[in-house]
């Protein structure tokens, strides 16, 4: 694997691809990623998304995108990334489409889809050797409808479909194990809030063959409940926590790509949890030290087990 | 040309090869399979240039379809039933998305209880989602209707994407001799899909199925569709035209069959209406004026060539091969809203028949003859019926009675 052109966060394209004027929230976490993602891969893009927030990214006759874009459903984008990327090669093989017309296939999609019904779909088109990037844009939870729990969503987390003295009662689901047990080209965790480590790792997967799966840490100041001025502090909380590892799948091997300080000397779990009002159940009108220390105890034991 | 003996199945794939389709998206599933395997056995021995990737569902399958036709290749694939239902949300995607392409559908009953023999409720399921929907009845018509769909999906005053529907069982798996056209004719009478500007490429982006916030917009768009569906009635009698001449057979929006100086006419759908035929040259023999006419074309409704084909008629037997559960036939409800304004407009009498592949026999035909000669007469329209003999609702209670002797040993009682 060659060296990386970005060496530091002043190499990062000082223009973007992507249009502003969006309809997210303020503070959205998952746009910032995505503007990364855009201006790494630039305008020769087709992004086929499912139902989530960012399928009101277009919204007719509007586009930020500079490539296309496709919307299907919940269940099923990357089939239809398999449909564009097997047309686009019939096209290329039959001289219908000129090489340099080809087109990098985005599939964009939330966590309630990647983790729950587009599984199938994803697990289906990494099997059969899908060349395509696939987008993760993990809020923990059915954002655009309200905030729902998912199968993304963490431990005690308050939702709008968990509103108990202790919130959301199992546990977040290993996305990251679960498609890189299909043995893919490349999978990684990513944050928007750590450009750098996002830009090189888009960088690197861009160009190989196969099937490049990213799972983007996107705080979500409306779902989480802090204020939207805060989506970088949380974001970089999570990291520095220990909560969001940043790592990557690749020839078979994960490794970490930025390690937490050890334990002891990296901030407590509860520096990311207290800033936001989803977990404010845990603080107050009383510390639950219970579930404070088991969530500490579940991020030690990762740390831990990583050699 | 040549002349060779070809199931139903074997014929829609032989006109997806005619098509020199590029991409067939696949999922297997009883009685379609045929088709996809005929496919991949062509693709495998160099006889197609084209590429199938089996999905992992329907769902995908549709999505998929959908996708590579707005990318700008000729598209082809094929389901049946519960596949059908299982792709649903992607039937109605993809004709919004406006993507030509053809589905062939082998008509099977649906769940539950789980079935393999055909009827139409899983084709009607589609009715509403914008695919326009050509009927066949022989395995000919199979082959000519998958050419017909890819001129009418593709034309630009359409853009809409195409159920071809045979019977499975019937038709699926019965031989009949099909004329196979000449390469060079097709390519004649089908030139390669052009897209046009809506398709992906670098440097020229579009945006597809994107959202719209508002009734006023998403009604332009819905109503346009429709506007694009009902187009497809022109633009059909135009290709059929062309057929024609090329390869010498007619094929009308409607069937009619001897219904000229007919005063009773059958009206169905797919192909039990050979069956009808049988009964109609029967009946003429002994005098009796009856017809039959069948809607090839279901999506877009040709509401104006079967009105009048109907005029004058004294009674209409229609046979519903499907059951709205709660309401009756579909057929039955689409010719009376067609029918409506008529004046003087014949008798209309309702029959459910052939629902699971059922049969319908030959006396039955002569009894919904008797039946709406009767309404006719005494002007009263009997309430609608299902075709049910006796002896088989003998069998049934026969079946139910083992079923409850079975059930009782399993709860031990004895």
């Amino acid at each position: 694997m060659k060296e990386s052109s970005l060496k530091s966060i002043k190499d990062l394209p000082s223009t973007h691809v992507l249009g502003p004027g969006t309809p997210t929230c303020a503070g959205c976490g998952a746009l910032g990623a995505i503007k990364i993602f855009c201006d790494i891969l630039g305008e020769k893009t087709v992004f086929v998304n499912a139902a989530g927030c960012m399928t009101l990214l277009t919204v007719y006759p509007f586009t930020p995108f500079k490539g296309s874009w496709i919307y299907t459903a919940m269940a099923s984008a990357p089939a239809g990334a398999q449909g564009v990327r097997d047309a686009l090669d019939l096209l290329i093989r039959k001289g219908r489409l000129k090489p340099e017309e080809d087109l990098k296939v985005v599939v964009l999609t939330g966590d309630g889809t990647a983790y729950g019904m587009g599984l199938s779909s994803t697990s289906s088109a990494i099997y059969r050797g899908l060349d395509f990037i696939y987008i993760c844009y993990d809020n923990e939870g059915y954002g655009n409808t309200g905030h729902q729990f998912s199968a993304a969503t963490p431990h005690a987390a308050r939702t709008a479909t968990s509103k108990g003295p202790e919130g959301y009662q199992r546990y977040k689901k290993d996305l990251f194990a679960i498609w890189a047990a299909h043995r893919p080209a490349y999978v990684a965790t990513v944050a928007g809030t750590e450009p750098l480590d996002l830009a090189r790792k888009i960088e690197k997967a861009k160009d190989l063959k196969g099937s490049k799966l990213f799972i983007a840490f996107s705080p979500c100041p409306t779902g989480w409940y802090f204020e939207p001025a805060k989506t970088i502090e949380v974001g970089k909380l999570a990291v520095k926590t220990g909560v969001w590892p940043l790592k990557e799948y690749i020839d078979g091997k994960v490794a970490h790509t930025k390690v937490p300080l050890p334990k002891g000397k990296r901030p407590l779990v509860e520096e990311y949890l207290k800033i936001q009002g989803r977990f404010a159940h845990l603080f107050s009108p009383t510390r639950n030290e219970n579930v404070l220390e088991k969530i500490q105890a579940g991020v030690d034991a990762y740390w831990e087990s990583i050699v | 040309m040549i002349r060779k003996l070809l199931t139903g199945n074997g014929a829609a794939a032989w006109g997806a090869r005619l098509a020199r389709v590029d991409y067939i998206p696949a999922f297997p599933i009883t009685p379609q399979t045929e088709i996809i395997e005929t496919i991949a056995h062509w693709i495998g021995e160099g006889r197609m240039d084209s590429r199938m990737t089996t999905l992992e569902s329907e769902h995908s399958m549709i999505t998929s379809a959908g996708a590579a036709a707005t990318t700008g290749v000729r598209t082809f694939t094929a389901t049946s039933s519960q596949g059908l239902l299982y792709g649903m949300e992607m039937i109605y995607t993809v004709a919004g998305w406006r993507a030509p392409f053809v589905l062939v559908n082998v008509s099977r009953a649906l769940s539950a209880p789980i079935t393999l023999e055909p009827d139409h409720n899983d084709v009607l399921a589609a009715r509403d989602s914008g695919f326009l929907q050509i009927h066949c009845a022989t395995c000919q018509e199979v082959l000519d209707s998958v050419l017909l769909a890819y001129r009418l999906g593709e034309d630009e005053k359409v853009r809409l994407p195409v159920i071809v529907n045979l019977d499975g069982f019937y038709l699926s798996f019965t031989r009949e001799p099909v004329e196979i056209p000449d390469d060079a004719k097709v390519d004649q009478f089908l030139p390669p899909y052009d897209p046009g500007e809506t398709r992906f490429r670098a440097g020229d982006p579009i945006s597809q199925g994107v959202a719209v916030l508002g009734g006023s917009q998403y009604s332009y768009f819905r109503y346009e569709t429709h506007l694009a569906s009902l187009n497809a009635l022109e633009i059909f009698e135009e290709a059929s035209k062309e057929f024609e001449e090329l390869f010498g057979r007619s094929y009308q929006p409607v069937e009619s069959y001897r219904t000229e100086d007919a005063e009773v006419i059958f009206f169905m759908m797919g192909s039990f209406a050979t069956k009808a035929k049988d009964a109609v040259d029967r009946l003429r023999s002994v005098g009796r004026k009856v017809g039959l006419l069948r809607p090839r074309l279901l999506r877009p409704f040709p509401a104006k060539a079967i009105v009048r084909a109907l005029a004058g008629k004294k009674g209409i037997a229609v046979i519903d091969q499907n059951l709205s559960l709660g309401k009756g036939g579909i057929l039955h409800t689409e010719l009376c809203s067609a029918l409506y304004s008529m004046a003087d407009k014949p008798v209309m009498v309702s029959f459910i028949g052939g629902l699971g592949g059922r049969d319908i026999t030959r006396e039955e035909f002569y009894e919904m003859v008797a039946v709406t000669m009767k309404a006719i007469e005494t002007g009263e329209v009997p309430t609608p019926r299902l075709l049910y003999g006796k002896e088989e609702l003998i069998q049934m209670k026969g079946l139910q009675s083992i079923a409850k002797v079975e059930q009782r040993k399993g709860r031990g009682k004895r």
